[in-house]
Order: C-alpha cells, then structure tokens, then sequence
C-alpha cells in the first residue's frame, strides 16, 4: 500500500518536472523578455537616461517625464483622448459588424465558402505597414472623391438620409459618429475578420435542436436569436471584446504609438517614450478591465 | 389498405398551389419571404465582398498605368497606356529579388521556430498538471494584453547593450551591441515573446485540450515516455491548429513593420523596404530629374509606385492563402475558441 502510494507521488512528480520542461521556454522568455523590460521601462519613465558609449546611465528625476508629457507637449493629450475615443467608438462597430455578418454567414447559401475566404482576407492583406500604408494612401481618397463627385446624382439617397437626421434635432452628435462610422465602413470590415472566424466557431456550437425545440413552442426567429444565440455566444462577447480592444492599441496607424516611436528613435528621449507609453498602457489597461467586467456580468455559461 | 389510401394523398398535395391553398397561404407566404431574405443577403454580401476587395482591384488597376494616365480625368480604371514599367521601378528601387529572399528567409524560420516552442509550451498547459499552473498561464494572458510598445523602449536599450549577467563586460570590457542583427529576434522568439505568440499558446493549448485522456494514457501503459507521446501521438494529431499557427505566423512576421524596423533595421526586408518606398521613389524621382528635393514629385505617381509596390509585396501571400485557405478558415473555427 506504501509503496504504491510513493510511487503513483513519483509519477505525479515525473509529470509536474516534465510539465515545467515544456513551458520552461515560456517561462525564461517571460522573465527575460517581458518581466524585466518591464518594469525597466517603468523605473525609466521616472528618469532621464543618458546614453553613453558603454551603456547607458539613469538619472531619476521623479514625475518629470509624465509632467512635460501632459503638461508641455503640445499633442500628447489630445492625441491620447482622440485615440481613445475612436478605439471606443470602433471597437463598439467592430463587435456590432462582425457579430451581424458571423450570423448571415453562418446560414447556408451557395457560395458561402468564397464569401467566407473574402471576408477573412483583410486579415492577411491588411496587417503590419499594408494597413499604415493604406490608411494614409491619397491617392485612393481622392479618386473616391472624384467617384463621388461624379456620381453625386446617384448615391443621394445617403445624403438625404444623413440630411433628415441631421434636421430633426435629436441627437445630432450620436448621428454624426454613427455616419463617420459608416463612412469609414471599410475600416470597420477589414479589421474584424478574427473576430468573425471566432463567432462562427461560437455559432457552429450551437445545437440545432435547440432552435427547432423554440420553433415548435412558436418561437419567432427574432425571438430566438435573443433568447438563444445570444446567451450561447454570450462568452464570446467577452474574448473579442478583450481581442479588439488589445489589437487597437498595436495597430500600425495609432497615432499615440507613432508619437511614442518618434520620441525614441527621433529624439532619443527613452525616458519620455516610456512614460508616455506606460500612462497609454495604464489607460487602456482599466479601459479593458472595467468593460470586461462589465460584460462578464451579462455573460451566460452553458455547462 | 392504409398504403392505398395514402397514396393519392400524396399525389393531391404535390401541386404547389394546392397545398399553398390547404395550408392556408401559409407555404406560399414562407416561400417568398425565403427568396426575398435570399436576395437581401446577396445583395448584403455582394456589397460588402466588393467593398473589401475594392482597394485590391484598384491597385491592380492604377499599377498598370502610365504616368500620363494617372492624370487623365478619363482613364478611371482601365489603363489607357498598358505598361509594366511600374513593376521593374518599383523591383528595382525595393531591391526585391534581394528582400524577397531575406523576407523569405527570416519569415520561414522565425515562423517555425515560434510554432515549435508555442506548441511546446501550449501541449505543457494543456496535458500537465503541476504546481503555479494557472499563475502561468495568468502570465500567458497578460503577455497577449501588453502591447509589445510599452516595453519596445526598455528592449531597445537591453539590445543595445546586451550582456548576460556581466560575462561580456567581463571579458572583452565592453557590452555587445546586438541591434541590427536578426539574433534578439529568435531570442525572442524562442522564448515565445515574438509577435501575437501568447494567441498561438492559447490557440494550441485549446486544441490538445479537446484530445481524449484514454489516448495519451494508452500510450504510457505501452511504454512511451512523455516526450515520445507528445512527438508520435500528439503531434500527428494537432497538424490542422500548428498549419494554421503557422501560417499566420509566416503572414503576420511577413507584413509585420513594428517588430522588424525595432530589430531588423539593417537587413533589407520587403515590409521595411515597402515603408520606405515613397521616400527612395521621392530622392530616385529628384536624381533622375535633377531636381534639389524630392518635393516636386507628383503625388499620384508616388501613390502609383506604392500601389505596385504593395501588390508585389501581398503577391506572394494571396498564392499562399488561396493554396491554403482552408487551414486558415476551417481548422480555426473547428478548433472552438471558448474562453
């Protein structure tokens, strides 16, 4: 009885050591390339650091770094809230758009597969520099212009909409974002081809009998999309909320980032690069923390 | 005698408007709300396929054009003056055969090498039981929600300066200087800090997962170690999630600008070198035209030359995606992301 005891432990322990061999690249790599650098930027955005020939001294100089950042530099903060307030408004029309086209693609209809290879090509085609690129490529904006220009007759019916809206008084602004959004309707779709492969594999999971059951106890379609997909797919909210809020801030065409990457390889001004990048970080951070909380509270687990 | 008498029922109600009219327009309401609902959709998708592929089909047509026809109010898509002109500036002011490979090169290995170990580390997670497990995996998490900017300044330095623990110092009295060399990148790499890594773990920590206990544990009673389960059993099995892996490792270190201009700067790479197009273009444009800054070139050219440049930079990735569109799309969905 011992010895069968000692042994099912070795084996237990055998296992646990060889557990340890296979993440020890994670680990080591976490420490060395993430820990440390870590809080090294940290510690450098309370200091001037001076770069010398044999390496690079750290004078502190406290809260330095974070006054000029908020209260000298001229751009910091308004590109900061801007940034914000896009990746807000953006994430929000991402989690709409993809959610809405996972639900069309998940019906079956011929050339569905060819439907599905376009819709997740941006997420090849407009990655890295493509999506900088892209964004500033003027070229394309103004040959949409003259397309505009041209077609003005035709595409009105918009316009007119736009116009309505807009005179009827009630929540000008709330309309004026929800047509920028519009406007930038591409954006919008190259960036959510992740998220829509992700509510898909949500949406396969879904047992059809569960909507057959709701169908005959007279269920409307609308009603079950409500009462069913929603709750099923509920967790799912949260991981590509978490998804698109994080692949924002890394996104190449992140004015807030291409400012922090000019201090540094422009100026030379490492400490004042990491105390702008850690007071972003920070934002986003509780950014991520309250929504995901907030979500986490609506979400339904099945098992 | 039932088999008789239902026969000609059936065949009554085979006529549509007979049973429309039975059902009482119940069939024939649904029928045509399920070809109205089909031609929304087509409608739907048609307009927002065409809207993603759009700016494509737009650089192929613009990187045909002559100069003349950039200009030309009538020319909008189809070029008047076909040439190829485009394609051998821009190859030969991107260096392409050259980048081409180096971009080849760099993307192949570091894709591997950063599968290997996150296929490593995620079969760790998901087969193992051992102490601190769910603490590291906490780590894995936050390492996917740090933006790699907020530690790209510390990094920067740490390269610069690079030494372990003081041998270098020691040594040779002085630190190496490890940027613009490709050796931090597989560092890092190999730690499984490279780009979008701690979503390959996860990717691959949910896959083996889903594969039943019974299967590993006949293999120990058989006599496998663990190392040569996880190589002839586990592996074979996980091809469709590390294909996947690995392609949008290849892909993502392909167009990847961030990682590489922090680390790669010297090595002439197609994402860098795409980069920097307008400017090489601008002081190419001032040589050839004896021009004193690179002002005066028009910005439709500029703008042609960077559409072709980026066409022959996604060229390569849509053969790849259309040969491997299924390990993209399918064995991601199947592999049900659950949190």
């Amino acid at each position: 009885m011992k010895t069968k005891k000692t042994k099912l432990a070795g084996l237990q322990k055998r296992k646990a050591i060889s557990g340890y061999l296979f993440i020890a690249p994670f680990i080591i790599g976490f420490l060395a390339f993430m820990v440390k650098p870590l809080f090294q930027s940290l510690y450098m955005s309370f200091c001037d650091v001076k770069l010398g020939t044999g390496g690079f001294d750290l004078v502190w100089k406290s809260i330095d770094n974070y006054n000029y950042a908020f209260r000298v530099d001229a751009d910091f903060v308004r590109l900061l809230t801007e940034e914000l307030a896009r990746m807000a408004i953006y994430s929000v029309a991402i989690m709409v758009f993809s959610f809405f086209v996972a639900l069309v693609l998940n019906q079956k209809f011929k050339g569905r597969a060819l439907v599905r290879s376009i819709f997740f090509l941006p997420v090849i085609l407009a990655s890295g520099v493509m999506l900088k690129l892209d964004s500033d490529n003027a070229l394309m904006a103004a040959l949409a212009q003259t397309v505009e220009v041209n077609a003005q007759g035709a595409s009105s019916v918009t316009d007119a909409l736009q116009e309505i809206l807009r005179t009827t008084g009630v929540g000008v602004r709330a309309f004026e974002k929800l047509f920028e959004v519009i406007d930038n309707i591409y954006d919008v779709a190259i960036s959510s081809g992740i998220q829509i492969i992700i509510f898909l594999s949500g949406l396969q999971t879904i047992s059809v009998s569960m909507y057959e059951a709701a169908d005959i106890e007279g269920c409307t379609k609308w009603e079950s999309l409500w009462k069913i997909t929603f709750p099923m797919v509920s967790s799912l909210f949260l991981v590509n909320w978490i998804y698109t809020v994080v692949d924002f801030c890394m996104r190449s065409d992140n004015e807030v980032i291409d400012k922090i990457t000019t201090y540094m390889n422009v100026n030379l001004n490492y400490g004042l690069a990491s105390a702008m990048a850690w007071t972003y970080f920070v934002l986003v951070m509780v950014i991520i923390g309250v929504s995901s909380f907030i979500i986490s509270k609506g979400v339904y687990y099945y098992e | 005698m039932s088999k008789t008498a239902s026969k000609p029922k059936t065949g009554k109600y085979t006529n549509f408007w007979e049973r429309n009219r039975k059902s009482g327009g119940y069939l024939l309401r649904r029928t045509v709300m399920g070809y109205g609902v089909s031609i929304c959709r087509a409608i739907l998708l048609f307009g927002l396929c065409f809207l993603i592929l759009q700016p494509l089909l737009n650089k192929i047509s613009v990187s045909f054009m002559t100069e003349g026809d950039l200009y030309d109010p009538i020319v909008i898509s189809i070029p008047l003056h076909f040439t190829t002109e485009n394609y051998r500036l821009a190859a030969g002011l991107m260096d392409y055969a050259k980048s081409l490979f180096n971009s080849l090169m760099i993307a192949l290995t570091i894709s591997v090498l950063q599968v290997t170990m996150c296929t490593l580390v995620g079969y760790g997670f998901a087969r193992f039981q051992f102490p601190l497990k769910n603490f590291w995996f906490a780590c894995v998490m936050v390492m996917i929600l740090i933006p790699p900017q907020v530690i790209s300044t510390s990094l920067h330095l740490h390269f610069r300066f690079f030494d372990i623990l003081g041998i270098s110092q020691l040594l040779t009295g002085s630190t190496i200087n490890l940027r613009g060399s490709i050796l931090p990148y597989y560092l890092m790499s190999a730690g499984c800090m490279g780009l979008k890594n701690g979503l390959y773990i996860y990717m691959i920590r949910q896959f083996f997962r889903n594969i039943p206990k019974e299967m590993e544990e006949a293999a120990y009673v058989d006599g496998c170690g663990t190392l040569k389960t996880f190589v002839s059993i586990m592996l074979p099995d996980a091809k469709p999630i590390l294909t996947s892996c690995f392609l949008f490792a290849f892909v993502w270190q392909w167009t990847d600008g961030f990682y590489s201009s922090m680390f790669l700067g010297n090595i002439s790479l197609l994402s860098i070198k795409l980069k920097q197009l307008p400017d090489t273009f601008g002081g190419y444009m001032a040589r050839i035209t004896g021009a004193s800054s690179s002002a005066g070139v028009s910005v439709p050219y500029t703008n042609c030359m960077l559409a072709t440049g980026t066409l022959m930079v996604i060229v390569p990735l849509i053969i790849l995606y259309l040969y491997a569109q299924k390990g993209f799309v399918e064995s991601l969905s199947s592999t049900g992301i659950k949190m």
